[in-house]
């Protein structure tokens, strides 16, 4: 066996019980760093997929980023115009049938339309503020969780009746209606039309549940007083992480604003950022925390054997040498700590996993705890550095004592 | 540590180079009141001696012995191994030069309690690294055995008599064929026969070609030896051979 080994070997034996706290220390400290990586990952890529899976992944509307030049300012070469009426630029994606086939073409997903109008809904003397979006049923149920979000009816009973309306379950309630009421829509725009409620929604976020409705892309035209009007694309594409990508592509060839579920929550994704920076930094102290055991241990065990290193010393070896031996001493303690509190880690993690969290407003469910290597590697990482560190000061110490003394002092 | 100098410090010289020599050694503790331990020390020793180095408790025997071997720094005047000079080099070559060239005995012998014997014998040879590790343990055995300890061999120092552990402790030293043993006291702890044994021990490594140097305060043993060193007051008052 390697020499610096064998001598670090016989001095934590020699202080097992100690060691053991150590190890047992930094096992707790890897341990609990695993789980809580495990328990926020796992809650952030559930809110995440909640997120995806809830939302379009990219939303390309009529608006633009930068308003588009004015033909004034197209004429003339001057550096600003002012006092001029804007040309009316007629609401809507221009030609939407053309421009959805020309990403559908290339897109990896697909693509919805949709018809945005502010409306009142009423019915019998109460009325409520409701956001109704006509949408085309079949390409519906390719880009959202609206088909089943369904309670009651299904997407394609908007084909079951003229002016036929999807609510949210909370504004039916609101308002007193049911499956075959006749409610009056009154849009800002000044139309007033009776929809017949041919089905009910609910997706479980209160706002949206209690204050929008669904229509025919059609209807939605009729309220809005525009034939052939689509104000949003929404799509949906295969993998939602490239869907910054794909939008960005889209803006660039369609020049319409195109919002990629990311760019629409960057504040969320940012504090999720915030989050996860939080938790490094506690998991990081308390595999730190637990490397003052490892530097206890070192320190007792070079005081205790200091006769032992005046002898290396005087033998010939070398400070380097001497030093490795105390921090080998350390790393033993840090791996032994890492790979018990791997085993800790992951019996946690099937533990909290376990947890089942009971809800009026949901199915049972459990935690949920992402399992991932690089927790372990991470964690792992760290307390084998902070114990090399816990080690180095009492090592590097001990490697510079003068033989000399101690010969003397024990002669 | 696996540099060679050896070769070059070993190589024989048309004129006999010391092996070690002490140029106007003189070494002051620094305080408030400083102390000093040797001064002035002129003195050669070539290979193939048996070096008495005597004188009252106090004398400056150990702190002598520290300096020769390179334990300790001389606050003036020089320590020169093999013609080679000492004071220039880094911690890291001083303790090369004690491993492979230098055998060091002290009066308590030292060795490592967790240890077996034979591991406590084979540790020099393990920090040098120049064998192979069977070849290491051979020799551990070797030397142990022809010490009378081959019974002993997976033992631990505290399940030996003092007199045995001081011979563990001298083939320790010698494991990596030193060119010189410095023995501090080596005799000094053990009763008569034990020590008649050490001092035979030494004296045998001495008639294989080798040099020793032991601190003594055992008159009659010193009388034994080729050479004496008489200090007082950290100062040679004598240097005699009979040789
Ligand atoms: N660390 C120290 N501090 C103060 N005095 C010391 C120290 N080490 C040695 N001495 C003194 O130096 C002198 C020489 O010591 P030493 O070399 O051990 O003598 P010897 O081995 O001949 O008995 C003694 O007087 C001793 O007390
Ligand atoms: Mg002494």
């Amino acid at each position: 066996m390697n020499l610096v080994l064998q001598i670090a070997w016989t001095h934590v034996r020699s202080r097992a019980r100690q060691t053991g706290v150590a190890i047992a220390g930094v096992a707790v400290g890897v341990g609990f760093s695993v789980m809580m990586a495990g328990l926020m990952q796992g809650s952030q890529d559930d809110f995440i997929r909640q997120l995806v899976n809830a939302l379009p992944h990219i939303t390309v509307n009529d608006e633009r980023r930068n308003p588009p030049p004015q033909p004034a300012e197209q004429a003339y070469d001057a550096a600003q115009i002012h006092g001029l009426t804007p040309s009316v630029r007629r609401k809507g994606i221009k030609n939407p049938l053309a421009t959805m086939a020309a990403l559908e073409a290339w897109i990896p997903g697909a693509v919805a339309p949709s018809v945005k109008v502010q409306a009142i809904l009423r019915y019998a003397t109460r009325d409520v503020g409701a956001s109704i979006t006509g949408i085309d049923p079949r390409r519906e149920a390719r880009v959202s969780e609206l088909p089943n979000q369904m309670r009651q009816g299904t997407l394609s009973s908007l084909y079951t009746a003229t002016n036929a309306i999807i609510v949210g379950e909370r504004l039916a309630e609101k308002i007193g209606a049911r499956v075959g009421s006749n409610i009056t829509v009154q849009t800002s725009e000044g139309t007033q039309a009776s929809a017949q409620v041919v089905g009910l929604f609910r997706s479980g976020i209160a706002s949206v549940d209690e204050g929008s409705a669904y229509v025919l892309v059609r209807t939605g035209q009729v309220l809005a007083r525009q034939t052939g009007l689509v104000n949003e694309l929404r799509i949906r594409v295969g993998d939602p992480m490239e869907a910054r990508e794909v939008a960005s592509r889209i803006e660039r060839q369609t020049d319409y604003k195109s919002v990629s579920w990311q760019e629409a929550h960057e504040d969320l994704l940012s504090s999720l950022v915030i989050r996860n920076v939080i938790m490094y930094t506690i998991v990081g102290a308390i595999l730190l925390v637990a490397s003052f055991g490892t530097y206890n241990i070192i320190s007792t065990i070079t005081h205790e054997k200091a006769r032992d290193i005046a002898i290396l010393k005087s033998l010939g070896l070398n400070e380097r040498t001497v030093r490795s031996i105390f921090v080998v001493e350390a790393q033993m303690i840090g791996l032994a700590g890492a790979l018990v509190g791997f085993v800790l880690g992951y019996l946690l993690c099937i533990a909290l996993g376990s947890i089942e969290i009971k809800s009026p407003f949901m199915d049972i469910t459990h935690l949920p705890i992402a399992y991932k290597s690089w927790h372990y590697g991470v964690a792992g990482a760290v307390a084998l550095l902070s114990s090399f560190a816990a080690g180095y000061a009492p090592a590097r110490k001990a490697a510079r004592l003068h033989p000399v003394e101690i010969i003397r002092g024990a002669t | 540590m696996t540099e060679t100098r050896t070769s070059e410090i070993r190589e024989p010289k048309p004129a006999p180079v010391p092996l070690i020599e002490a140029r106007g050694v003189t070494r002051i503790l620094p305080g408030v009141v400083p102390t000093t331990l040797v001064r002035g020390i002129d003195l050669a020793i070539g290979d193939n001696e048996f070096v008495a180095i005597t004188g009252p408790s106090g004398s400056g025997k150990s702190s002598l012995l520290y300096l020769l071997g390179l334990l300790d720094l001389p606050t003036e005047g020089e320590v020169l191994i093999r013609g080679r000079a000492t004071a220039h080099m880094t911690e890291d070559e001083r303790a090369f030069t004690r491993l492979s060239m230098l055998g060091f005995v002290f009066q308590f012998h030292f060795l490592l309690q967790e240890f077996s014997i034979l591991d406590n014998v084979a540790l020099p040879m393990r920090a040098l690294g120049a064998r192979s590790e069977s070849d290491m343990r051979d020799r551990a055995r070797d030397l142990l055995s022809s010490l009378g300890l081959a019974d002993h061999l997976g033992k631990r120092p505290d399940q030996l008599s003092g007199g045995q552990r001081q011979r563990v402790a001298v083939a320790r030293a010698l494991a990596n064929e030193p060119a010189v043993i410095l023995a501090d006291e080596p005799t000094g702890s053990l009763d008569s026969k034990s020590s008649e044994q050490v001092f035979e021990l030494l004296k045998e490594i001495v008639d294989n070609g080798r040099t020793v140097v032991a601190v003594t305060h055992d008159i009659a043993l010193a009388e034994r030896m080729h050479r004496r060193i008489h200090l007082i007051d950290g100062e040679i008052d004598s240097d005699r051979s009979r040789r």
